[in-house]
């Protein structure tokens, strides 16, 4: 995939100069090839989760959910079978499943917050047993549902080698029940239980668990990493993952407007940021070995992706805590040596990117200043 | 076939015969014994099934429900500190409306641990919305279990089969293990009532509010009612089918003219008749009622049994920790238009596996008989231990298990 300046169909024009639709994803364009056009672009996508659904205005978590089970049910297909799917409780349930509605256009199970992993092994072995070997198992689940409550069923889950792809949508914290801190949240966050106040305001540094890594422990035929700001990355590892069998894990990073008090607009934005600066590694691996990384075009300073969300504020109001943003800046330097993110010679240089809002310092500070401020 | 033969054996043994497409497994004293069998029947190619070694009971439970949900038949059992670990998951696959059928070797739960017998798991579970049959002895925990798979998916509703630790569990005795064409001939295949089926997509699990939650519960309770008749009806089917009576509701024993009848649940029964025939011999008036279906509890059947008697016993092994009993409970309902006529008592018995002799109860039902039960009594108990502890740290009894 190259950045492209020129698109095939007429370009907005702005004050004199080119606007995408796309603005700084760096693929500006690549939708409207017809080979790499995304599934969602296509009349004949799914809509799995369809519209109607109470999910907050820009929840990446519901775009994110979209994607994956519209690519997984597309893969499903493709080989002659279809999909089922098994949903932890929290915000993705809640929002889709209100009786007596349904966004759910795929046969969909939701048992309890922790048991998905376990729930969805049963699937398989259920299908297996009634010799249904056409009908593939996605399980989902929020981080919290994921890396505290379910960890002990997916570990198992894993473990066992069954036949289920894993998705947990990871927006750091406990939503549904109100933005209080999960095993995911990371250093510095501010939730309901570690708040913005004392001599440490947020979350203590040092916690959170790493559990694509933890994954990678187990093994398992495939781990991998994603973010809902390449759709088009996040649907190639769907599919690549519903080519295999056996255990699969994939962690989409997935910002939430509600707890992180950004705007709804910069779900997509806030993603791409956190990539872009190493906070969030976006990789792939197979039985343990890390197969691929997404490599970062052109790094930016964590501070970008910080100041856009209200959780971090403490951070920069009243007087800025550069003790605390250079050890997310650690964080973040340490990602990148661990997967080497830098330095890959196809990393394409960025133009107009203080036109297109592309990931830079100044798209992101100009930001911070219309940010809302209250909590 | 006649076997002599262990008891979990034999449950496993009717339980491979009822062909469970998914069997999950955690061990826990004294219900391994059960799922061990049947992973060596599934190794040997015996049993044609799914067998998932899970992480934990919360995960076997989960398993089941994952299973169920596809239409497929699915077994687990646990017992004690498990069933309260999966105790989530229990009351889900019943909202869920799950056939799932597991066994529960009834063992005590700690603190202060403890691996024998008594029945304070299964009662923890008793508003679970699952239906609990108490089996007798070893034939009954075998038959129960081919009879459990009917009526659950008879009324897509789980059922536990309780059968008691150790002494049913590992006890070697005399069993007809139900055979493979009978079962067949008994026990359909299983037709879910909704499925995970992507030709005709559902949304299974979704989240009721209050505008609607009320008459979700009512209707449960109507299905659990219904059961009743089921429950009833299955066992006669039994019987006609296999020639001995397991099951039903509940065996009245020697209750024609008893003026006093102790009801209970599960292998003290058997303790019981011979204690209620030693006792007809001397000429004292009484009778058993072994309850078999505790839930849904048969209030009309147990009345017409109450009928005669001026003195009820609810032998107990469990209690409501600071009140009493707890199938008392139930009978109080039962007998409440004759509140006045009879003395309804409870004996708490055989707690933590302590044994339950003939002698004692023979004793205890000579003073039911001469209406000198409290309300409230504990079998055997050592009061010169009580008393001594009482003495040397008063009423409030903290950390009493030195
Ligand atoms: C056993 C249990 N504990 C707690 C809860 C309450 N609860 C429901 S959803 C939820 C948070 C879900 O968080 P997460 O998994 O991160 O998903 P999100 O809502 O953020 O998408 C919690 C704590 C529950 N339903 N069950
Ligand atoms: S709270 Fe967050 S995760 Fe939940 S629906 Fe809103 S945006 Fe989505």
């Amino acid at each position: 995939m190259t950045t492209s300046t020129t698109a095939t169909t007429a370009p907005q024009q702005s004050e004199g100069r080119t606007r995408f639709y796309q603005v700084g994803s760096f693929a500006v364009g690549n939708r409207l090839l017809p080979e790499v056009r995304s599934l969602q672009s296509s009349r004949e996508r799914n809509n799995t989760l369809t519209s109607g659904h109470r999910a907050c205005q820009g929840c990446g978590e519901a775009l994110g959910a979209r994607y994956v089970l519209d690519a997984a049910t597309a893969a499903a297909e493709q080989a002659g079978g279809s999909l089922v799917t098994v949903n932890a409780t929290g915000c993705l349930e809640v929002f889709s499943s209100p009786y007596p509605e349904s966004a759910w256009r795929l046969p969909w199970l939701h048992s309890l917050f922790g048991n998905a992993p376990a729930v969805a092994t049963g699937v398989a072995a259920g299908l297996r047993a009634k010799g249904r070997d056409d009908i593939r198992v996605v399980a989902q689940g929020g981080d919290g549902g994921t890396v505290d409550i379910g960890f002990g069923c997916l570990s198992g889950m894993f473990e066992r080698g069954d036949d289920v792809l894993y998705v947990c949508y990871d927006n750091q914290a406990y939503m549904n029940t109100g933005v209080q801190r999960s095993g995911a949240t990371p250093p510095a966050v501010r939730t309901a239980t570690t708040q913005a106040v004392g001599d440490a305001p947020g979350n203590v540094f040092g916690q959170g668990k790493d559990v694509p890594r933890i994954a990678m422990a187990h093994e398992i035929p495939y781990v991998a990493t994603a973010t809902v700001a390449d759709l088009h990355d996040l649907e190639r590892k769907v599919a690549y993952a519903m080519s295999l069998h056996g255990p699969r894990y994939i962690h989409v990073f997935v910002p939430c407007p509600l707890g992180w008090g950004s705007k709804s607009s910069h779900t997509v934005r806030i993603a791409r940021l956190a990539v872009e600066s190493g906070l969030f590694p976006v990789f792939e691996a197979e039985h343990g070995e890390v197969t691929g990384v997404s490599p970062i075009r052109r790094q930016v300073p964590v501070e970008d992706y910080l100041v856009l969300q209200r959780r971090y504020a403490h951070l920069f109001r009243p007087t800025r805590d550069e003790q605390t943003i250079a050890r997310i800046q650690a964080i973040a330097d340490r990602n990148i040596r661990r997967y080497g993110l830098l330095g890959h010679p196809d990393a394409v240089p960025v133009l107009n990117d203080e036109v297109t809002g592309a990931a830079s310092t100044l798209g992101a500070r100009a930001d911070l200043n219309d940010a809302p401020k209250e909590d | 076939m006649l076997r002599e033969i262990e008891g979990s054996k034999a449950v496993a043994a009717a339980v491979a015969a009822c062909r469970p497409d998914v069997v999950c497994a955690y061990p826990i004293s004294p219900q391994t014994h059960i799922v061990e069998e049947l992973s060596r029947l599934v190794k040997v190619g015996e049993l044609d099934s799914e067998y998932v070694n899970v992480e934990s009971e919360f995960a076997a439970q989960s398993v089941a429900i994952g299973a169920s949900a596809v239409g497929a038949r699915a077994y687990t059992a646990t017992a004690s500190q498990g069933l309260l670990f999966m105790a989530e998951a229990v009351y889900n696959a019943s909202g869920l409306g799950l056939p799932i059928v597991m066994t529960v070797a009834n063992r005590a739960i700690g603190a202060p641990i403890n691996i024998w017998n008594d029945q304070s798991d299964t009662m923890s579970q008793r508003e679970s919305g699952w239906l609990q049959l108490f089996a007798a002895d070893n034939q009954e925990a075998a038959d129960l279990h081919v009879q459990a798979f009917r009526i659950a998916e008879e009324l897509s509703l789980p059922v536990m089969v309780c059968m008691d630790g150790f002494v049913l569990t590992h006890g070697v005795e005399r069993v007809d293990v139900p055979e493979q064409e009978q079962v067949d001939a008994f026990l359909p295949p299983f037709q879910p009532v909704q499925s995970l089926d992507p030709k005709d997509p559902v949304t299974i699990g979704a989240m009721v509010g209050p505008e609607a939650f009320t008459e979700v519960r009512y209707l449960a309770h109507r299905k659990q009612q219904a059961a009743l008749e089921v429950v009833d009806r299955v066992g006669r089917e039994f019987a006609a089918a296999f020639g001995r009576q397991s099951g039903g509701l509940l065996h009245a024993y020697r209750t024609e003219g008893a003026e006093t009848i102790v009801v209970a649940l599960g292998s003290v029964t058997g303790t019981l008749k011979d204690a209620v025939d030693t006792l007809r011999d001397d000429g004292v008036p009484v009778g058993l009622v072994a309850l078999t279906s505790f839930r849904p509890f048969p209030e009309a059947a147990m009345a017409r049994a109450l009928a005669g008697a001026g003195r009820v016993v609810s032998l107990e092994r469990a209690f409501s920790l600071g009140r009493g009993g707890i199938v008392e409970e139930d009978l109080r309902r039962v007998l409440w238009n004759r509140a006045g006529e009879v003395a309804l008592t409870t004996v708490a018995a055989g707690l933590g596996g302590r044994d339950i002799t003939a002698a004692s109860l023979v004793e205890v039902l000579r003073r039911a008989d001469r209406g000198e039960l409290a309300p409230l009594e504990f079998l055997d108990l050592d009061e010169a231990t009580v008393a001594a502890h009482l003495a040397a740290v008063g009423p409030r009894t903290e950390g009493a298990a030195s």
